[in-house]
């Protein structure tokens, strides 16, 4: 049974006065990680927006265990973290959470999570996708979107994203899943999931970005969830290898509502502005094509 | 001094970040369905706090202190309760030493 | 003493120290001439031999990374690599020591790409001389057991990485006698670690290595924090106070085991020696070959092992080489576009001393190149003849290099 918001637990590891940007979709995220793991965790974070949250020292933003680490190293570092908790004794006390952004997890950081994957090591990687290198300013990351305007894509990005939830399926670990930071209930059921099962548990979470995307603030919400509206993502788990879709994203293939036009998406941000016809085409024929291979795993047409 | 950097976590840390908007989400409380209905309900505004800002009750409080003025909550008040007010309305700057809430 | 003798390599003596140093997590990248020291790790906590935790990681770069993690919640970690393992890590031997992390990693010193060579020289370790482990250079296989086991109780003392460097192939393949001791004895001189400065604990919340400004700032009660200087001061003075720590610890380990290797810095026939020769690792072995020829000729030379390279012993060297004519310091590795590390390092280290010698640099062994006793010897008598003819500095003498028309 998916947690209504109202079921959410009214605790909060993450402290108002904060560094991060007004509208942060990671915030709102991060409050129910935090909450699903009832803080019994330690945290490895890369250099990205989520340090942030971080402060600086000697004063922090999120009240639980938390270990900074450098760029590529999430995943290799919450192995270390794991490692030394078996060994000193310390297993059961917390778990293990690697929680890096797109760039951090598929780009510079892939090689330490794809080794930690293929041993099935024993921890939570989450990632959050705002779609670019934002810490850093808006540069592209290999998930970035065909078509957004980055400082390193100034007339659009030539290429799709990568799917980075498909490239860990691959690696066979026991649970894979897709959210986005503006189901807030949907993250928290999935970590809380994710938290009782043993090895490698991998969760994709797209986060909308008001400063990097160029929208206002107040419509983080709304516009995350227009995306699943969309197609564009879809709320998805993977466990031992059996697909389903999950709320959202079940709905809408279920109903046969038609999905939202990608141009209506698109025009919501001023990094999509300037889009030509032709590329917004296109990218409605990649939606289109993604969705129905979705839909069609969930049907159970293909194992996967 | 510490050899090594290893912070405590407390609110605040970038200071008073209410300082940071433009705008205040003010609750009519004649709207918001946890007043309406006398009991915590809904609290969505509560969830969708990027900051942790708002405080479940009947109705929700809002830590003026803090609120960015993201505007978050005013959008996604599923009863329209909650306004966004130019900070001007309100005075230049109306964060004094003991901070500020507003019901 | 009741240890069993008996002939390893020099990969053998390192992987035999880990043991023995009870070690928690172990996570390498194997890499030629470590290899070897992963394959008996592995092999042992396989068997149940050593009850470590073993990540068989994807790169070096995450091989000190898993030690970085595992340490900061206070396990007992080691690692190996050599040349460009080490070059890939880079980033993370920088992060051990800022973050004050007791690691221990065994370096198979071996040429850096490019070009390729598999074999020994010292660039690698001294390369990475200033992101500030302790770093300690090792003669004999038995040498590198001993220093290895030595610099878990120096890295936990001071919650500092040390890094325990041997030749490649000249010490890592090649098989000496060595004593291996008891656990009892090793028990006994090194307790387990206990105290981290990190803390990980779910009731005491805390933010470990968050960004850090140019400037103290002050905590949520008030009390001013270090800023990044303030942090790197510390951590400075930390490797200083190793200067003391290395040669306690020597002192230690002679007492619950019966041998010693100099502390700082080793010698041979230095005594009354006119003519000093210099250098870290095997190198400095083959050199008291030397000196004994070069006495038989009637030349009062010596030699001046360097045991610890960083801390750098500026007073033992500045006490040791007073009064001396000449100091010859053979690197094997350069700071390209200026000189070897030790001899430029060295040099420095005695000025201002009143009767410090001249002091000629030499660099030989690259890549493998062939360094024997008579190369050394012919090399003290050309800076010896060059001293006489009354140079007080000289271009690097570089030995057995081949150069078309040199």
């Amino acid at each position: 049974m998916a947690t209504k918001i109202l079921d959410l637990p009214d605790v909060s590891y993450v402290l108002p006065g904060n560094r991060s940007c007004a509208g942060c979709g990671i915030g709102i995220a991060l409050r129910q990680i935090t909450a699903a793991l009832e803080g019994k965790m330690v945290m490895t974070v890369p250099a990205s927006c989520l340090t942030v949250f971080g402060g600086m020292y000697p004063i922090s933003s999120v009240n639980v265990p938390w270990v900074n680490v450098a760029f590529p190293s999430t995943a290799a570092a919450a192995s270390g973290i794991a490692a030394g908790l078996r060994a000193t004794g310390r297993a059961g006390e917390m778990t293990v959470l690697a929680m890096a952004g797109d760039g951090g997890t598929g780009d510079i950081g892939i090689q330490a999570l794809s080794g930690a994957a293929e041993r099935n090591e024993d921890f939570l990687y989450l990632c959050y996708d705002n779609e670019a290198y934002m810490n850093t300013g808006t540069q592209r990351s290999g998930l970035t979107p065909a078509g957004a305007r980055t400082t390193t894509t100034w007339a659009g990005k030539r290429e799709n994203p990568k799917d980075l939830p498909r490239i860990m399926e691959a690696h066979g670990i026991p649970y894979v899943a897709s959210t986005s930071a503006a189901f807030p209930a949907d993250v928290y059921d999935k970590v809380a999931k994710a938290r009782g099962i043993k090895g490698l548990r991998y969760i994709h979470m797209n986060t909308p970005c008001p400063s990097g995307w160029g929208f206002d603030p107040k419509d983080t919400i709304r516009l995350g969830k227009l995306a699943v509206d969309v197609g564009l993502v879809v709320l998805y788990e993977v466990e031992d290898g059996v697909f389903r879709l999950t709320g959202r994203s079940t709905s809408l293939a279920k109903t046969g509502k038609p999905r939202v036009p990608v141009a209506e998406y698109l025009a919501t941000q001023s990094r999509f502005r300037g889009m030509k016809p032709g590329a917004i085409a296109e990218v409605q024929t990649w939606v289109d094509g993604r969705w129905d291979g979705y839909v069609a795993r969930d049907a159970g047409h293909c194992a996967g | 001094m510490s050899e090594i950097s290893m912070s405590r976590p407390a609110v605040g840390e970038a200071g008073r970040t209410g300082e940071w908007r433009n705008s205040r989400p003010v609750v009519d409380p004649a709207k918001c369905l946890a007043v309406k209905q006398g009991k915590v309900t809904c609290q969505i505004c509560w969830a969708y706090c990027p900051d942790g800002c708002v405080a479940q009750g009947v109705g929700p409080v809002i830590d003026l202190t803090y609120c960015k003025g993201c505007g978050i909550c005013a959008e996604e008040c599923p009863a329209k309760a909650i306004e966004m007010q130019p900070e001007a309305l309100h005075g230049v700057c109306a964060i004094d030493a003991g901070g500020e809430v507003a019901r | 003493m009741s240890e069993n003798v008996s002939v390893m390599t020099g990969n053998e003596a390192a992987a035999t120290a880990a043991k023995l140093a009870r070690v928690q997590v172990i996570a390498a990248y194997p890499i030629t001439p470590q290899s070897p020291v992963v394959e008996q790790l592995a092999a042992w906590v396989e068997s149940g031999e050593l009850p470590a935790e073993f990540v068989a990681v994807e790169s070096e770069h995450s091989a000190m990374t898993v030690c970085i993690g595992a340490s900061t919640v206070g396990a007992r970690t080691f690692t190996a690599t050599s040349a460009n393992g080490l070059a890939y890590m880079t980033e993370q031997v920088w992060w051990a020591p800022g973050a004050r992390l007791p690691i221990v990693m065994c370096i198979a010193n071996r040429a850096m790409a490019a070009p390729w060579n598999v074999l020994n020289d010292q660039q690698d370790s001294m390369s990475v001389r200033d992101a500030g482990w302790v770093q300690l250079y090792c003669r004999t296989n038995q040498e590198i057991l001993d220093t290895t086991v030595q610099a878990y109780r120096i890295a936990e003392r001071l919650h500092l990485p040390v890094m325990v460097c041997y030749d490649g192939f000249l010490l890592s393949h090649t098989m000496m006698p060595v004593a291996v001791p008891t656990a009892e004895e090793i028990d006994s001189f090194l307790p387990p670690f206990t105290e981290p400065f990190t803390v990980v604990d779910v009731d005491d919340p805390r933010n470990i290595g968050p960004v850090v400004i140019a400037d103290p700032r002050a905590d949520e009660t008030g009390v001013m924090r270090g800023g990044y200087m303030e942090i790197r001061a510390m951590h400075h003075r930390a490797l200083l106070e190793a200067l003391d720590v290395i040669v306690e610890t020597d002192d230690e380990y002679a007492a619950a085991v019966g041998r010693a290797w100099g502390g700082l810095t080793w010698e041979y026939l230095l005594d009354d020696a006119e003519v000093v020769l210099v250098a870290a690792g095997s190198l400095g072995t083959q050199a008291t070959v030397t000196v004994e020829a070069l006495r038989a000729e009637g030349i009062k030379a010596g030699v001046l092992g360097i045991r610890a390279y960083r801390p750098f012993p500026v007073e033992a060297l500045r006490g040791k080489l007073a009064g001396r004519k000449l100091a010859l310091v053979f690197d094997k590795a350069l700071s390209y576009g200026y000189e070897g590390p030790i001899c430029s390092d060295l040099r420095g280290s005695l000025l201002g001393l009143d009767d410090a010698p001249a002091v000629f640099g030499a660099v030989c062994g690259l890549g493998g190149r062939e360094v024997t006793p008579d190369h050394l010897a012919e090399a003290t008598r050309r800076a010896i003849a060059g001293l006489d003819a009354g140079a007080r500095t000289r271009a690097t003498d570089w030995i057995n290099l081949h150069l078309d028309g040199e």
